[in-house]
């Protein structure tokens, strides 16, 4: 996941709001001087990082090549984090969490122009966590038992997924997400960076259905794509421990009641 | 823009129905309804090739981009939208026709990214040609100065929208001449400067004749326009198109019939406008609120 480290890389730690505060002192200003031109840093402030996905970027091959990681990690999401940073200082959200920042920005379905940036990196975190090399197959314990649950048979969801990736037109994500009200799993496809955060759901799986995803490896075979998502890259590992911090925040099974 | 051919047996191909009042659970009704049983008419939109060979864009385009660009996504929405309207109401109209209905108002109809998609593919096909490029004349360069300052201002603009379309989507230089879908909104002291070349974007399927303005040039950013040759250097792909790839020729023909069509329709606009005036003046003078014959007024 981001973490919302204000990270710092220069040999000054500057808070944004004191930039224009800081001064040296008279007595050493020429000592201080002398050190400061030799070191010769540039004041830069970032507030989000980038973080690696868990495994290295050739890890998921043949199913998703390396180039494809290249780019999507390393250009695109990128990108995103670089932009993102760069809007933060001119605006009112310093210091707020990744999902404090979608949330606001989302503002109830009039999204601010942080909005596409921070959500986007959040997006591809946590697709990136989706995944894992020698993912796929089937789900255990109490994930299979709530997907089976909800759904009626692993199968089934595994077609609703399948199915709700083709029917996605244009850009967008396909989640698999634990609906807070419901209480329940359901699958959900939102258009471009639409995050299901702002509803106030738990999302468990998810899977990046713009097209720079899979393009280079798939050209316009969706369904290839998506089928070897859902059989070689889905990380149930991570959908299990998501699943487990959920039940922290909605209660799933029935009260136990004690019997006198 | 579009081709029909028709394929019946026995039956008579159906007058098309009056517009608007349109409503898609009622044209699945009538699919059953209208047609006799015999008669299988299918009005087939086709695929329509580029009027280049699909190597001839290399090295800007090339040409595994416009295998998979022209001949998969362009040739499914091609399919999807014939297997979507045949025996509706949709079927036999025009593709521009289509595409409107379908919008309906903004609350699009399942045939409507199928039908827009097939109609900018078209248009973006023709928006290109190899050895394109280089700098407009004539009367589109005149009004790309007199409503963008310059050629160069403009370019940057349309870049612009290009590149800060999120997502997937299309920009666009239309000509607008539109107007209000109100019957009196009618511009009192009309002129040609009212209309004028204007840059946009549009979402996924969108397009700009939904919005009433006439396209004169699209440039693709769906990701799979570019992605196999700039992967994701979408401002690379938006320069040389607009250095290397677009037609202004194509361009130039369609702002002369876009400006025809405009003035005919400024022409329309003036006739009902004197016919109406003419007719005010010819009726009688009409009486009114006469409750007695007195004048008196009634707080007395």
């Amino acid at each position: 996941m981001a973490m919302a480290l204000p990270l710092a890389y220069a040999s000054s730690v500057v808070h944004p709001f004191e930039a224009g505060r800081l001064s040296f002192s008279t007595k050493a200003t020429k000592h201080k001087k002398q050190i400061y031109q030799f070191r010769k840093v540039t004041k830069v402030l970032a507030y989000y990082g980038l973080t690696n996905p868990p495994y290295k970027l050739d890890a998921l091959e043949p199913y998703m090549s390396r180039r494809t990681l290249e780019l999507h990690w390393g250009n695109i999401h990128r990108g995103y984090v670089d932009s993102l940073n760069k809007q933060l200082p001119n605006s009112p959200f310093y210091g707020c969490t990744m999902e404090e920042l979608i949330k606001t920005t989302f503002n109830n379905g009039n999204p601010l122009p942080e909005y596409n940036n921070a959500a986007e990196v959040w997006n591809h975190d946590f697709f990136w966590e989706s995944m894992q090399p020698n993912g796929g197959r089937l789900p255990w314990g109490g994930v299979l038992d709530q997907i089976e649950k909800d759904f009626g048979s692993f199968s089934n969801f595994r077609d609703e997924f399948v199915h709700s990736a083709m029917k996605l037109f244009g850009s967008g994500w396909v989640w698999l997400v634990l609906k807070t009200n419901e209480r329940r799993l359901s699958i959900v496809r939102t258009s471009n960076a639409l995050c299901p955060l702002v509803w106030g759901d738990i999302p468990i799986i998810s899977l990046d259905m713009w097209e720079h995803a899979y393009y280079l490896d798939y050209k316009d075979d969706v369904s290839k794509y998506v089928n070897n998502f859902m059989d070689h890259l889905i990380s149930w590992h991570s959908a299990t421990a998501r699943m487990v911090r959920a039940e922290a925040f909605v209660n799933l099974g029935e009260p136990k009641i004690p019997v006198a | 823009m579009q081709h029909h051919t028709l394929s019946c047996c026995g039956g008579v191909r159906p007058s098309l129905p009056p517009p608007l009042s349109f409503r898609w659970s009622k044209i699945k009704r009538e699919r059953c309804r209208r047609l006799p049983r015999c008669a299988r008419i299918a009005a087939q939109l086709e695929l329509k090739a580029p009027p280049y060979s699909l190597s001839s864009l290399e090295p800007h385009m090339s040409r595994e981009t416009l295998e998979y660009h022209w001949g998969r996504h362009h040739r499914a929405h091609v399919a999807s939208l014939n297997n979507l309207i045949a025996g509706t109401d949709l079927d036999g109209m025009g593709l521009d026709e289509i595409v409107v209905v379908s919008y309906n108002k903004g609350n699009p109809l399942p045939p409507f990214v199928h039908a827009a998609q097939v109609w900018n593919h078209d248009f973006f096909w023709q928006s290109i040609k190899p050895g394109g490029g280089g700098r407009p004349s004539g009367r589109l360069m005149e009004l790309i100065e007199r409503d963008f300052g310059s050629f160069d201002r403009m370019l940057e603009e349309f870049k612009r929208a290009a590149l800060t379309q999120f997502g997937s989507g299309w920009a666009w230089l239309v000509y607008k001449a539109n107007r209000l879908d109100v019957g009196n909104a009618v511009n009192p002291c009309p002129s040609e400067k009212d209309n004028k070349l204007v840059v946009l974007k549009s979402p996924n399927a969108v397009n700009p004749i939904v919005w009433d303005y006439f396209p004169l040039l699209a440039i693709d950013v769906w990701e799979h326009a570019y992605y196999l040759d700039y992967e994701n250097r979408r401002a690379d792909y938006v320069s040389i198109f607009l250095e290397k790839l677009v037609s202004w020729e194509a361009v130039s023909d369609r702002l002369d019939v876009a400006i025809e069509r405009a003035a005919e329709r400024a022409r329309e606009d003036e006739t009902r406008r004197q016919e109406d005036d003419t007719a005010v003046s010819h009726s009688e003078a009409v009486e009114m609120y006469l409750d007695s014959d007195t004048d008196d007024s009634e707080a007395e």
